[in-house]
């Protein structure tokens, strides 16, 4: 069992739903970025999604665009990402799954980058350009090293190709709940709830749902439509370059972000 | 001459659909990849609609009602064939005492619009109507694509949105003003460089977001399978009359073609008919800006490592880290870090050549090609006619050379005046 499947085994005998935040890696600085993991792992995150700075990131909104430039601007590398990750081993023991563009990836070479990946405590990834036909060797790669490489499917997809990635997906499927990119939604599309229970009912792999939620309100939702967790990116991403545009910390600002999402998780 | 050429192909060679007629060396992979260029690199969200367009595409080519409408708003709307013009001085300008190369300009800055682009905008605006979709996208670098992006949609009453970059629309002003005229909203793009790269990276967000109502019309031979096949395929015309005119003027096929290249739609437009016939050399014209040394250039064949962007495998401006550089061009339409991944593939089996001409460059051939043929070119064709500097003396005498001459330079004047102005008294005198 990798990390991943073990972390969603032990919420599912929980009856929990995996709080799933996103952050990027440098944003503004790795020192930032360490603290801000330690700090999510300690207001209930269950698993991280931390992404690596792409200069042309396609799949996200304005905030995680501005989230990467800075992270670029102070000089983020995958190497000093991983390096960072490298050092938080014995204090964060939360799975990590890492989320980058293909070209950085590629650039790197699909072998070398899993094994320091993995080598780095490293879980798990998710590419969000890299669809089922072209992540097929990625996979067999990734689990070569024990990571899970994440599948996504959108309300776009078909039936039948949902059910073809959901199998081909590790660790869990990343059910994207919007027609679009990353950013902050004031209403879930109600066409996610049914998608839930139709990926539940093909099998075992967990479903996560992302893109769009920003809300204890939203999140409650996503896991009363039975999804196994909620991915939680741009609010906080957003909450965190307030606090550093405030002179505050943005560890703390994102741990009592993640500490409001929990609660409002844990409600009934 | 060139009336009896349009005729014979607007009866038969234009209307027999490139996407049935091509052999199967110069089709891509069931995977939309050449050799190892292309795929499809993009969200999830997309590839239903990318699945769906290339279904769309195949049976339209197949459908006589469809490549009949296309013909003849090709004829009547845009104005093809365009002719195949023999550049007398040109040709007597790179002569040598035993002779030189003939060179042939093939016109496309005579379509409507401008340029080439309306080929594609125009086969991609039929494909929109045919798949039930109102809304329409569209980047754009010099503005061309844009231009002839909004013209169609005019045309059949679509909603138009363009991105561009604000970098972009400050040098382009008048093709923005064209655009607003033709109803389109044309949406500054200020993200990362503000040019090219980034409007089309901002139209396929729009894409991903609204990809049930609205069709993106990716103006290059670049993005992901289906579209570096579907624009090219729609610009096949190119080719296809310049291959029937050499045959009419000269009797036989020419020996070297050459065309600039950005992304590589008009280029791949031309070479794609004479891709297998093996006589004919391919040169690809890439901008090297200040000079390739410099880094600021946009000669991604010559200097680029194999990447994704937007969708596709191909070569790519990168640094080691794999962040994607900033390219640089004195022409919008090249200022491009990617290019087509089947110009990759052409470069790497060794069927085409790629060479990279400076911004200085690019402003000499466009003063020469001025002043001795009565022809403003675009600046990104003027990169063309530069290789022919280094090109013509290397070739026999009785070489027949076709250029595409992509479009005309009106849109560039007021860049061309900033460069050339004082010594030719500026613009004001």
């Amino acid at each position: 069992m990798t990390a991943i499947q073990q972390r969603f085994e032990t919420l599912r005998q929980q009856q929990s739903c995996a709080l799933m935040p996103f952050l990027m890696a440098g944003d503004p600085d790795l020192e930032a970025t360490a603290a801000s993991l330690l700090a999510l792992e300690a207001s209930g995150a269950d698993l991280i999604e931390l992404g690596i700075p792409y200069s042309d990131p396609l799949a996200d909104g304005p905030v995680i665009q501005a989230a990467a430039s800075r992270a670029l601007a102070s000089h983020t590398t995958p190497a000093r990402v991983l390096a960072m990750l490298s050092s938080l081993k014995g204090q964060l023991t939360i799975p990590v799954v890492l989320f980058t563009y293909s070209n950085p990836l590629l650039n790197k070479g699909m072998e070398a980058f899993c094994l320091e990946a993995a080598a780095a405590g490293a879980a798990g990834l998710v590419v969000p350009d890299l669809p089922l036909e072209e992540g097929e060797k990625l996979s067999a790669i990734a689990a070569s090293h024990g990571l899970d490489l994440v599948l996504l499917v959108a309300p776009t997809t078909p039936a039948e190709r949902m059910a073809r990635i959901h199998a081909a997906s590790r660790g869990f499927t990343y059910l994207v709940s919007v027609t679009g990119v990353t950013g902050v939604r004031t209403t879930l599309q109600e066409r996610v709830g049914p998608l839930v229970q139709q990926l539940k009912a093909q099998g075992g792999t967990p479903v996560a749902v992302g893109f769009g939620i920003a809300t204890p309100e939203q999140a409650r939702r996503v896991r009363d439509w039975g999804a196994d967790g909620a991915i939680v990116g741009s609010a906080l991403v957003k909450a965190m370059a307030e606090a550093h545009a405030a002179g505050q910390p943005v560890a703390a600002a994102a741990g009592r972000f993640c500490a409001e999402l929990r609660q409002g998780l844990d409600q009934p | 001459m060139v009336s009896a050429v349009s005729g014979a192909l607007g009866q038969g060679q234009s209307s027999e659909g490139a996407a049935t007629a091509l052999a199967p060396q110069v089709r891509p992979t069931a995977a939309g990849r050449f050799g190892r260029f292309g795929g499809q690199y993009v969200p999830e969200t997309l590839m239903p609609a990318l699945a769906e367009l290339e279904a769309a595409a195949a049976e339209a080519w197949a459908d006589p009602a469809f490549t009949a409408r296309l013909d003849h708003l090709l004829a009547n709307y845009v104005g093809r064939a365009t002719p195949l013009y023999e550049a007398e001085r040109l040709t007597a300008h790179y002569a040598r005492p035993e002779g030189g190369p003939r060179i042939w300009l093939k016109r496309e800055d005579l379509n409507h619009t401008g340029a080439h682009k309306i080929n594609n905008a125009l086969g991609q605006a039929l494909l929109a109507l045919r798949m039930g979709k109102q809304r329409i996208i569209a980047e754009t670098g010099a503005g061309q694509h844009g231009v002839a992006t909004a013209t169609v949609c005019a045309r059949f009453g679509l909603e138009c949105v363009i991105y561009m970059g604000a970098e972009d629309m400050r040098r382009q002003a008048l093709n923005v003003f064209r655009m607003r005229l033709l109803g389109a909203t044309v949406q500054p793009v200020t993200a990362g460089t503000a040019t090219l790269k980034d409007a089309t990276s901002e139209a396929i967000r729009d894409w991903v977001t609204n990809v049930e109502t609205t069709h993106y019309i990716l103006g290059s031979v670049a993005g992901p399978h289906p579209y570096p096949m579907l624009v090219r395929d729609f610009h096949a015309c190119i080719g296809k009359e310049a291959k029937a005119q050499c045959q009419e003027a000269f009797g036989r096929l020419p020996d070297v073609l050459v065309a600039c290249v950005g992304g590589g739609s008009n280029a791949m437009g031309l070479f794609h008919p004479f891709v297998q016939d093996t006589s004919v050399r391919l040169v690809g014209v890439e901008a090297a800006g200040e000079g390739v040394a410099s880094g600021r250039h946009a000669a991604t064949i010559t200097e680029g490592r194999i990447g994704v962007l937007h969708g596709a495998m191909s070569l790519l401006l990168q640094d080691s880290e794999g962040q994607v550089q900033e390219a640089h061009s004195i022409s919008a339409g090249l200022d491009y870090p990617g290019v087509g991944p089947e110009h990759s593939y052409l470069r790497e089996i060794g069927r085409a050549d790629y060479v990279a001409v400076t911004d200085q460059q690019a402003l000499d051939a466009l003063r020469l090609v001025s002043e001795l043929e009565g022809i403003i070119p675009a600046l990104e064709t003027a990169h063309a006619f530069a290789a022919l500097e280094s090109l013509c003396p290397t070739l026999a005498p009785g070489t027949e050379v076709v250029l595409n001459l992509s479009g005309r330079g009106d849109k560039d004047v007021n860049t061309v005046a900033d460069k050339l102005g004082a010594s030719l008294g500026g613009l004001g005198s």
